[in-house]
Parts: structure tokens; C-alpha cells; sequence
């Protein structure tokens, strides 16, 4: 391949490029993965406290919140409606646009797709750096809404118009307006990320890695790619034309001027839900490269993986109508999506059997990456399941908008994504930073984190079920939940106790990163070729040459080899007789 | 198991919802078991023990296609189930001249009975076993009318005419709160629909709608635009006209 002799060309011509090129304005796209994996955990901690916040109220409405009489002076730290839409509307928009996203396509995107494919690094190494750095600003501008008059967007993370488009709707005006710029500028970067992984993927793989011998990640984040180079733009544009509407005086969405406030729903949903299958597919990827790798075992159904994978991103185009099936959308429409929901449902249903099938007959080894990977397959079950309620048109018009859905949505972003974003972080961390992580906080992480995950979320169906609305201030206001509040106070602990068990993932994430045991080349004897460079890889991933693949990314246990594990790039000399080059 | 479960239902079409939310959750229900019990088995079956050497199989073409078909059959059948209670909630209303008008605003529903102008504030009176059609209108954001034990849910579009339904089968006082977001008053946003006997419909009707009370069709229409009066063919709601 010509891009193999090209970049094999320059290995030597490198040299020492000094603190700032390497740790900061780096182009190196190990680093960069580091710096988005840094930003997202951060806005995790931000993220996760704005939820107890949320939980808090919900638990012990109107109570005075410990420590925010700091933060909510006027009020001795007792949360205001408006400041409660503001948490909860700043949660989500954190959680999905700068955790999630930054992590799973920014992080992992950028670490394993040239390492794994064989590529000295992205196809655009300097718009890579300028896709995080771009992120990185529109982090900024986010943050900056929380200290504006009026405080930060309160429109819930949809932005429903005209409720969002009208700043005397929610008392909020330039906190909506950075929300605006900063998605904006979130989509240029997003853009930018997608465009080098897609042509990376396409034309910088290493000899002998055809499409069909690709690890499933790299499967997974081609695909998500191609999903965020056509869904994102589609936000792109709609917070633009929300933009305008607050400060130019057009109306697209506000129905004063002739807009029309269905057509924010189009636009965003026409987005949401693609970006929905832009959080999990990743995790898919990840959850599909750690089963076999503990499972000792090859992935079962590769093709059927991968193919799924594909019908998803097709389908989830064609399903966005579900988020609107009471919203004054023509119910004939309504119909229709019901349609391809349920059937975007088969392919999510063959991946987990795959899942299963790659268990059975296995050798598992409960190693805190596993753990992490078969809680994502378990999680994602659920949340999978219960979307099929939503699916049913009938069935959702009583379940929409109520904590039913922030339970689906949460067991398919923290269950589905969040899991796997942990179990990637065990799985690479070796690799990413050199070291090993520690066994015991893994394990008490993850096992706190599973446990009041589920505490957490699986009371919320019940209340759901019960009617309890989203994004309301105080349940107790509504006769007919007080009988049930006793689940909000339950799903709050259980909430403060996930949120106390990931102490041991920061102080695990730390010490490893500089007291952990230094990794060896290959810890989890793994097929892929991330594992035949250096950990961590040095810039250009390689020594002098780069790996030729001779078979598929997941041939462990094969009864002909000596060893459980068969890596890609090892040649079959003993039986071919010949190297191939 | 009540306190888990849902509301009471108390109207017509709430038992059609309900059967299909008890199939999905018997479906998904044993799914979920199924998958869990494989899963754990194994798990524990499987676990990695000295001397043992996993299974190399790259899959099973007949289990492909059984696990895509078998999913593909069960939500074929949903799918057809939902379409008949879908079309007769949504996409139709059954013939009624009792037409409530419902205009939302931050943070009330204002309500106009038949044969009156009067406004009623977070409160509305039918009498039970009869058809009312509501006629949504929202006068700022997007609002929802949800009443929990009517099984109802729609969103108030502000520039629409939305045009709902409801039959409630059993008297009563229920209550009706907004569930879509519409500002910092949201949580709160709430009123209460009063179900009566006809005959104690009537007689609050004579005493609240007053002498405005005549039947609906020869009210005189008002002059305010995009009144509920307006046939329902010149609705812009998408709706199926009767």
C-alpha cells in the first residue's frame, strides 16, 4: 500500500518536537485520543454532580442541598425551578455531547483506529488536532454559560421550540444562546473528527488487512463516523437556525413569525437519533473486542456483526418519527415509524444472541474489562427491551415523557455507553499509558458502579409506569404520585452511591497512570495489531516496519496453534511454508 | 403490586393500551429471563478452568438465521396489534358534538365548555360515557395534555389545532397534569377533569355555563381567530376528519 511507504519513509525523519507540540498542539493521534479522554472524564465529574442535584430535589423537594448554599446564595442552597430545568437540561448536554461523544468516538476513534488497522497515525493529522481543539473551545463556550446573566439553557437538552426559541419563555437568554454556538461549534469539530476516520479507515490500512479482517471497534467507529459526518450537520444547521431566531429576528421556529415548531423536532430528532446509535455503536465495537479476547474464543457470527452494525446506521435514519408520536405529527406518519422501529430492533436482537453465542463454549476470564463488557451486553438487553414499549405507538402515548424513558435512555447511554467506555479504558489503559491498572479498584469499582447502576435506574420503569413525568421539579406537587415517592428517595441514595463508587475509578486512574506496573508489550495476549507495538506506541506506532495482517482479528483457541491466541500480524510459516509480503 | 403498576384506567380506549403494554411486558419479560439465564449459565459454566481449551467456532449459519427470524415474527405481530388501537386513538375520532376547547399557556389549561365562552381555569366538567372531543390549542410553548387514567397524551402546538379524544367510563375527579416542558413552571402545571353522572353534568352546567348555554351547533362563531368552533376539516392538525 502506498501510504504504508510513504509514512514507513518519515519514521526516520523524526525528531524531538518540544513540551508544546507533544502534550498540547499535538498532532500525534495517541495524544489527542488522551486529551479528548481527559476532557470527558472531566465533564463526567460535572455531569454527574449536576445529576444528584437533579436527584436530590427529586428526592427532598425544596430542602436546602449540602455545600450549593455556596453556588445558590440567594436561596441558601435550595435548587428554583428554573435553576432545577437548568441542572437537568446542562446534565444531558454534557453527558452526550462532551462526555460520551469525546470519550467513545473522540478518545477510542482516535487511539484504536490507526493502531489497529496498522496506520502510523490519522490520514489528516493536523485536522485531527484541530477537531479536539475545536471540541475542546466548544467545551469552553458550554461552561461559560453557567456564569451569564440569566443562567445556562433551561430548555431541556431537545430544546423543544418555542419554549427555547423565545427568551422570555424561560427567563433565559444568553445561557441559550452559548448553548446554540457552542453545538455549533461541537458539529464543526465532530465533522472534522469524522472525515479523518472515515478516510483513514478507507485508505491507510496495513498490507493484509482487507475490510473483512477489521477488528469490530474499528467496524464500529467507521460506521459512527459515517453516522456523524451526515447527522451532525443536520444539528449543526438547527441550532443555527435556533440562533437566528433569538437574535436576528428570524423565525423558523416560532409560530409568532410564521415558523413552524414541529419542523426544531424534525431537525433535531432527524439528528437525535442517529446520535443515539452514535453513543452505542462504539460500545457495540468495544463489547464485540473484549468478549473473545476474555472468552478466549473468536467473536461468534463476524459477519453478522458487522452487517447488523451497517442495518443499524441505515436504519436509524428512518426511525427519528418515534420521538414524536403525540406531538401533533401526522399520526399515518406515526405508523410508518413504528415500522422501522420495530424492525431496527432485529439487528440490535442478533448482535446480543452473537454476544451470547461468542460465551458459549469460552474459557472467561473475569478480568475487569470483561466484567465491564458482559455488564454493557446484560444493560444494553434491557434497554434494548424496553424500547420495543416505546416502539408500540399505543403503548407510548401514555409512556411518553415519563421517567420510563429516562430509564431506556439511561440503561442504553450509562448501561450500554458508559460501560463501555469503562470497559475500553481497562481493556487500553495498559496500552494508552504504558501501565497496568489495579485489579481490586477495578473490581470495586466496577461492582459499586453495576449494583446502584441498577438501583439507580431500574426503579425509574416502575415510576415511569406509575406516570411520574420527566423533567419535573417536585413529584409531590401531583396526588397521584405522592404514593410513590418513596422510589425517588431510594433511586437519590442509590444514585449518591454510584456516584461515591467511582472514587475508586479516579484514585484507580490515577495512581495507575504513575505508580501502576509497567505493561508489557501484549497483557491480555490479544490478536490485534495495537499489540504488537510498544506500549504505549511511540509516535508513528512502529519501528522501522509496519505489520502485515494475515488473517482475522479474533482466531483464538485454534486447535492447529500452539498458544490460545493467534495474532493477525503473525505469519502462517509453519503451515503456508512461505511469507507472504 | 398495585403501587407498581399502572394508573387506574378509567376510559374507553385505556384497555386497548393496556392489553398491549401487559403483551410487551409478558414478551419482553420472558425475553429478558431467557437471555439473563443464558447469559449467567454461561458464565458460570464456562469460567476459565486449568486444562480446558475453548471451543474455536465462528458461528452457526442456522442460529443466524433462526435469531433473526424468530425477533423479526414476534415484532411483525406487535406491530399488526398496534396498528388497529393506534388508528381508532389517533387517527380518528368517534362522532361527538361535545367539543372542549383547550388552550394552554404558560403555566394553565384554559378551558371552554360547549355552548359557552366562559374560560375555566386548570378545570374542565364531562359528563362520563360520552365521547368529548378536545380541541388543543397552545398560546406560548409546546405543552402536553396527559390525564394519567384516561391513558391520553397530547401535545398543544402553538399555531395548531390539535384535535383529541376521550370517553371516560367511570365519575370521578381526576387529575390532569402538563408533560411536556414549558418553562420553569412546569412542575405544577396541573388541573383536575371532572367526570359526572349525565344528570350531574347537566345541572353543573345550568349552574356554571349559564344562560350561554344552548347546543353546540347553533353557537355563533366568535370572532377570534382559529376558534375551536371551526369544523374540523380546516384544521391544520393533520388529523383525519369524522
Amino acid at each position: 500500500m502506498s501510504a504504508h511507504a510513504a509514512t514507513a519513509h518519515t519514521v526516520h525523519e523524526h525528531h524531538d518536537v518540544g513540551f508544546v507540540r507533544t502534550y498540547v498542539f499535538s498532532t500525534d493521534h495517541k495524544m489527542i485520543a488522551r486529551q479528548f479522554l481527559f476532557m470527558g472524564l472531566f465533564m463526567m465529574i460535572l455531569g454527574g454532580l449536576l445529576a444528584l442535584i437533579v436527584r436530590w430535589q427529586l428526592a427532598w423537594p425544596e430542602t436546602a442541598i449540602p455545600g450549593m448554599s455556596v453556588f445558590l446564595k440567594e436561596t441558601g442552597g435550595i435548587l428554583e425551578p428554573s435553576t432545577y430545568n437548568m441542572a437537568f437540561t446542562m446534565h444531558a448536554t454534557i453527558m452526550i455531547f462532551f462526555v460520551i461523544m469525546p470519550i467513545l468516538a473522540g478518545a477510542f476513534g482516535n487511539f484504536c483506529i490507526p493502531l489497529m488497522i496498522g496506520a502510523r497515525d490519522m490520514a489528516f493529522p493536523f485536522l485531527n488536532m484541530l477537531s479536539f481543539w475545536t471540541t475542546f473551545s466548544a467545551g469552553i463556550i458550554m461552561l461559560s454559560g453557567f456564569f451569564v446573566e440569566g443562567g445556562h439553557a433551561a430548555a431541556g437538552w431537545t430544546s423543544y421550540a418555542p419554549l427555547s426559541a423565545v427568551a422570555q419563555y424561560t427567563g433565559v437568554n444568553w445561557g441559550q444562546n452559548l448553548w446554540c454556538i457552542s453545538l455549533f461549534v461541537m458539529g464543526i469539530g465532530s465533522m472534522m473528527g469524522s472525515i479523518n476516520y472515515i478516510t483513514t479507515i478507507v485508505n491507510m490500512r496495513a498490507p493484509g488487512m482487507h475490510l473483512f479482517r477489521m477488528p469490530l471497534v474499528v467496524w464500529s467507529l467507521f460506521i459512527t463516523a459515517i453516522l456523524l459526518l451526515l447527522a451532525l450537520p443536520v444539528l449543526t444547521s438547527a441550532v443555527a437556525m435556533l440562533l437566528f431566531d433569538r437574535t436576528l429576528g428570524t423565525s423558523w421556529f416560532a409560530p409568532s413569525g410564521g415558523g413552524e415548531p414541529l419542523l426544531w423536532q424534525h431537525l433535531f430528532w432527524y439528528f437525535g437519533h442517529p446520535e443515539v446509535y452514535i453513543l452505542i455503536l462504539p460500545a457495540m465495537g468495544i463489547a464485540s473486542e473484549i468478549l473473545p479476547v476474555f472468552a478466549r474464543k473468536p467473536i461468534f457470527g463476524y459477519h453478522a456483526m458487522a452487517f447488523s452494525m451497517i442495518a443499524i446506521a441505515f436504519l436509524s435514519w428512518i426511525v427519528y418519527g418515534h420521538h414524536m408520536f403525540v406531538s401533533g405529527m401526522s399520526p399515518t406518519l406515526g405508523m410508518a415509524f413504528t415500522v422501522t422501529t420495530m424492525v431496527i430492533a432485529v439487528p440490535s436482537a442478533i448482535k446480543t444472541f452473537n454476544w451470547l453465542g461468542t460465551l458459549w463454549g469460552g474459557r472467561i476470564q473475569f478480568t475487569v474489562p470483561m466484567l465491564n463488557a458482559v455488564a454493557f451486553v446484560s444493560m444494553f438487553v434491557i434497554g434494548g427491551l424496553s424500547g420495543i414499549f416505546m416502539a408500540s405507538t399505543p403503548v407510548d402515548i401514555y409512556i411518553q415523557d415519563t421517567y420510563f424513558i429516562v430509564a431506556h435512555i439511561h440503561y442504553v447511554v450509562f448501561g450500554g455507553s458508559i460501560f463501555g467506555a469503562f470497559a475500553a479504558i481497562y481493556y487500553w489503559f495498559p496500552k494508552m499509558f504504558g501501565r497496568m491498572t489495579n485489579g481490586l479498584l477495578g473490581h470495586l469499582h466496577f461492582w459499586g458502579t453495576f449494583i446502584f447502576f441498577n438501583c439507580t435506574f431500574f426503579p425509574m420503569h416502575i415510576i415511569g409506569v406509575g406516570g411520574q413525568m420527566r423533567r419535573i421539579y417536585n413529584p409531590m406537587q401531583y396526588e397521584f404520585l405522592q404514593h410513590q415517592q418513596h422510589w425517588n428517595v431510594f433511586i437519590t441514595y442509590s444514585a449518591f452511591l454510584l456516584g461515591v463508587s467511582q472514587i475508586f475509578f479516579v484514585i484507580n486512574f490515577f495512581y495507575s497512570l504513575f505508580a501502576g506496573p509497567k505493561a508489557p508489550m501484549n497483557p491480555w495476549n490479544a490478536n490485534t495489531l495495537e499489540w504488537t507495538a510498544p506500549s504505549p506506541p511511540p509516535h508513528l506506532n512502529w519501528g522501522d516496519h509496519i505489520p502485515t495482517v494475515y488473517r482475522g482479528p479474533y482466531e483464538y483457541s485454534d486447535p492447529d496453534a500452539r498458544e490460545d491466541f493467534l495474532p493477525q500480524s503473525q505469519p502462517p510459516a509453519a503451515r503456508a511454508g512461505a511469507r507472504r509480503h | 403490586m398495585l403501587d407498581w403498576w399502572l394508573p387506574e384506567n378509567v376510559s374507553t380506549y385505556g384497555r386497548d393500551i393496556d392489553w398491549l403494554f401487559q403483551l410487551i411486558y409478558a414478551i419482553t419479560g420472558v425475553t429478558f429471563i431467557l437471555v439473563t439465564v443464558a447469559l449467567v449459565a454461561f458464565l458460570i459454566m464456562y469460567r476459565d478452568r486449568p486444562g480446558r481449551r475453548a471451543r474455536y467456532t465462528h458461528g452457526n449459519t442456522t442460529l443466524e438465521i433462526v435469531w433473526t427470524i424468530v425477533p423479526a415474527l414476534i415484532l411483525v405481530v406487535l406491530t399488526a396489534l398496534s396498528a388497529p388501537a393506534w388508528s381508532r386513538i389517533k387517527m380518528s375520532q368517534p362522532p361527538s358534538d361535545f367539543v372542549v376547547e383547550v388552550t394552554a399557556k404558560q403555566f394553565n389549561w384554559q378551558v371552554k365548555h360547549p355552548s359557552s365562552d366562559k374560560v375555566f381555569l386548570d378545570e374542565m366538567h364531562v359528563p362520563v360515557n360520552q365521547v368529548v372531543l378536545v380541541d388543543l390549542k397552545s398560546q406560548d410553548v409546546i405543552h402536553s395534555f396527559f390525564v394519567p387514567q384516561f391513558r391520553i397524551k397530547q401535545d398543544a402546538v402553538p399555531g395548531r389545532t390539535i384535535r383529541a379524544w376521550f370517553e371516560v367510563t367511570k365519575p370521578g375527579r381526576y387529575e390532569w397534569p402538563c408533560a411536556e416542558l414549558c418553562g420553569f413552571g412546569h412542575s405544577g402545571m396541573r388541573g383536575w377533569i371532572y367526570v359526572h353522572s349525565p344528570d350531574d353534568y347537566k345541572k353543573w352546567a345550568a349552574e356554571n355555563l349559564g344562560a350561554a348555554a344552548t347546543p353546540a351547533e347553533t353557537k355563533p362563531e366568535t370572532a377570534k381567530p382559529g376558534d375551536a368552533a371551526k369544523p374540523a376539516d380546516k384544521q391544520p392538525g393533520g388529523k383525519a376528519k369524522k
